[in-house]
């Protein structure tokens, strides 16, 4: 679909909410949605973005967000599209991306499988990580001898 | 390689062994991974896709022995070729068409292990086995990822873990999926009750060729959604409770069809081997449908003249790319459906002949 302020391909589709029922759609390139939502406010209150239309999940309308200066996608972009440009997007995107981790996983931090060449420091972040919470678990479920050996493995690390 | 070869083989995941054969056809893991310097695939021009192959290409030379892989060049197949590869699910549909630049896949002969490049992903390694065997697989797929990493560097984040394209993958990278056939749960009409009960656990449930596709001859994949914030081991171990307990909702409500309707099953196998045998056109879908029946009726005893294996052989042939691959040329729509009549009607007359 075109923008409808210019020849570019529109990525942003706004639905204005013209109270009791009473709907418009704008859509817009990056750029001129920009323009459009630093305009003062005509008709009414609530300017809502629809997302992705495969998500049907709709987000606040506000600037493109952050943009990743390695790939240079913007956060917008990202949410638009689903699908992120580089690997520095999960930095650069990081404060954004931890509700969104949380709502579809549950979860923020990673548990599991560490890559073998991975500094030795980091893995045994990781590692520590994944014993801290092991630890919780065994003391809940009164596995003290386990308990104690994954103990020790931590102080290990920590001291490492 | 000339794909043609691969034709004679069942390829591991229609094996038909396995452990818990009877209802599960086959298990798959595959891992998500990307090269940590290069950007991903929305962002990669055709010369940064070109790079991820030559990279993956020297470093499959050090899969392990047990799998070693070849490479096969996707934009350098035919159309005929790449279904043929997404039948055999070696590839994904996407890898096939939807998807444009260097792209490719590595397999071993065994048709066990393969590396996607190129995919929404810089690697999709996926391990297939036969039955239900996921510490198996994820020990393969461990292996070969291990292998991989020796020679390729990871894009892989201390708090995220492996990073990839989609949120939904990153993590762990893993998604283990179980292929099960659950005729008995839908002739009971318990096999919605079943995956309202998966959905609340956060389990996924799919049809043959993944997302979005419908579930054809009682066929069904369950896969993990979640992949960070859980181990490899503890989404495994998650699987496999809900797949066993599957499994005896599925061989009770077996047991309850011999019991009480038995005479009724006999004849809709019957039935179901008759119109196989004797149509002259004959859709992929109905095709499927009819061998699933079949298939039930081996595992309960019904009939003994049809081993499970040639059950799996009709199943593959019958697909549209293998059908053409076993005619020598293309066929369209309606020729598809007489070749793969006369296939069928072919293939069980040779079954039903007295064996020597």
């Amino acid at each position: 679909m075109k923008c409808q302020r210019c020849p570019k391909q529109a990525t942003l589709h706004i639905t204005e909410v013209l109270g009791e029922d009473r709907y418009e759609e704008v859509h817009l390139c990056e750029e001129c949605a920009k323009k459009y939502l630093l305009e003062p406010q005509k008709k009414s209150a609530v300017a809502k973005t629809a997302a992705a239309a495969d998500s049907g999940e709709e987000l606040e309308a506000s600037l493109p967000g952050p943009v990743c200066d390695v790939c240079g996608i913007s956060y917008i972009e990202f949410r638009n599209h689903g699908r992120f440009g580089c690997a520095n997007d999960y930095e650069a995107f990081k404060a954004e991306l931890l509700p969104l981790l949380e709502s579809i996983h549950g979860d923020v931090r990673h548990l599991g499988k560490t890559p073998r060449r991975l500094p030795r420091s980091q893995g045994a972040q990781v590692e520590l990580v994944t014993l801290r919470r092991r630890l919780q678990q065994l003391v809940t479920e009164e596995n003290y001898e386990e308990a104690a050996r994954v103990r020790d493995r931590i102080k290990e690390l920590e001291n490492s | 390689m000339n794909l043609d070869s691969l034709l004679p083989n069942l390829g591991e995941w229609l094996r038909g062994t396995g452990p818990e054969s009877d209802v599960v056809i086959s298990t798959r893991i595959r891992l998500a991974r990307n090269l940590a310097h290069l950007p991903f695939a929305t962002r990669a021009t055709s010369a940064h896709k070109a790079d991820v192959v030559a990279r993956v290409k020297e470093a499959i030379t050090h899969a392990p022995p047990a799998h070693p892989l070849e490479y096969v060049d996707i934009p350098q197949l035919s159309h005929l070729d790449r279904q043929f590869l997404v039948e055999r699910q070696l590839i994904s549909r996407e890898l096939a068409g939807g998807l444009e630049g260097p792209r490719g896949v590595a397999f071993d002969p065994t048709e066990t292990a393969s590396v996607m490049v190129n995919e929404e992903d810089h690697l999709r390694l996926q391990v297939l086995r036969s039955g239900f065997a996921l510490d198996e697989a994820w020990h393969d797929i461990d292996q070969l990822d291990d292998a991989l990493e020796t020679r390729l560097s990871y894009a892989f984040h201390i708090q995220f873990g492996y990073l990839t394209a989609c949120p939904t993958n990153v993590g762990t990278g893993m998604r283990a999926s179980v292929m099960l056939h659950l005729p008995a749960l839908g002739l009971t009409k318990q096999i919605d009750k079943v995956f309202r009960a998966l959905q609340k656990i956060n389990l996924a449930v799919r049809g043959l060729h993944g997302e979005g596709s419908r579930a054809f001859g009682d066929l069904y994949q369950i896969s993990n959604h979640v992949t960070l914030g859980k181990s490899e081991t503890k989404i495994l171990s998650e699987i496999r409770e809900v797949i066993i307990t599957i499994l005896q909702y599925e061989r009770q409500a077996r047991q309850v069809l011999l019991k009480e309707r038995k005479q009724a099953e006999q004849d809709r196998v019957a039935r179901a081997i008759g119109t196989l045998s004797s149509a002259t056109m004959i859709t992929a879908e109905e095709t499927m449908e009819l061998l699933s029946a079949v298939r039930l009726g081996i595992h309960l005893h019904l009939i003994d003249s049809i081993p499970v294996t040639a059950v799996n052989q009709l199943f593959i042939h019958t697909q549209a790319a293998h059908l053409q691959k076993l005619a020598g040329h293309p066929l369209d729509g309606e020729e598809r459906n007489a070749a793969r009549a006369k296939y069928l009607k072919t293939k069980l007359r040779e079954l039903s002949l007295p064996r020597p």
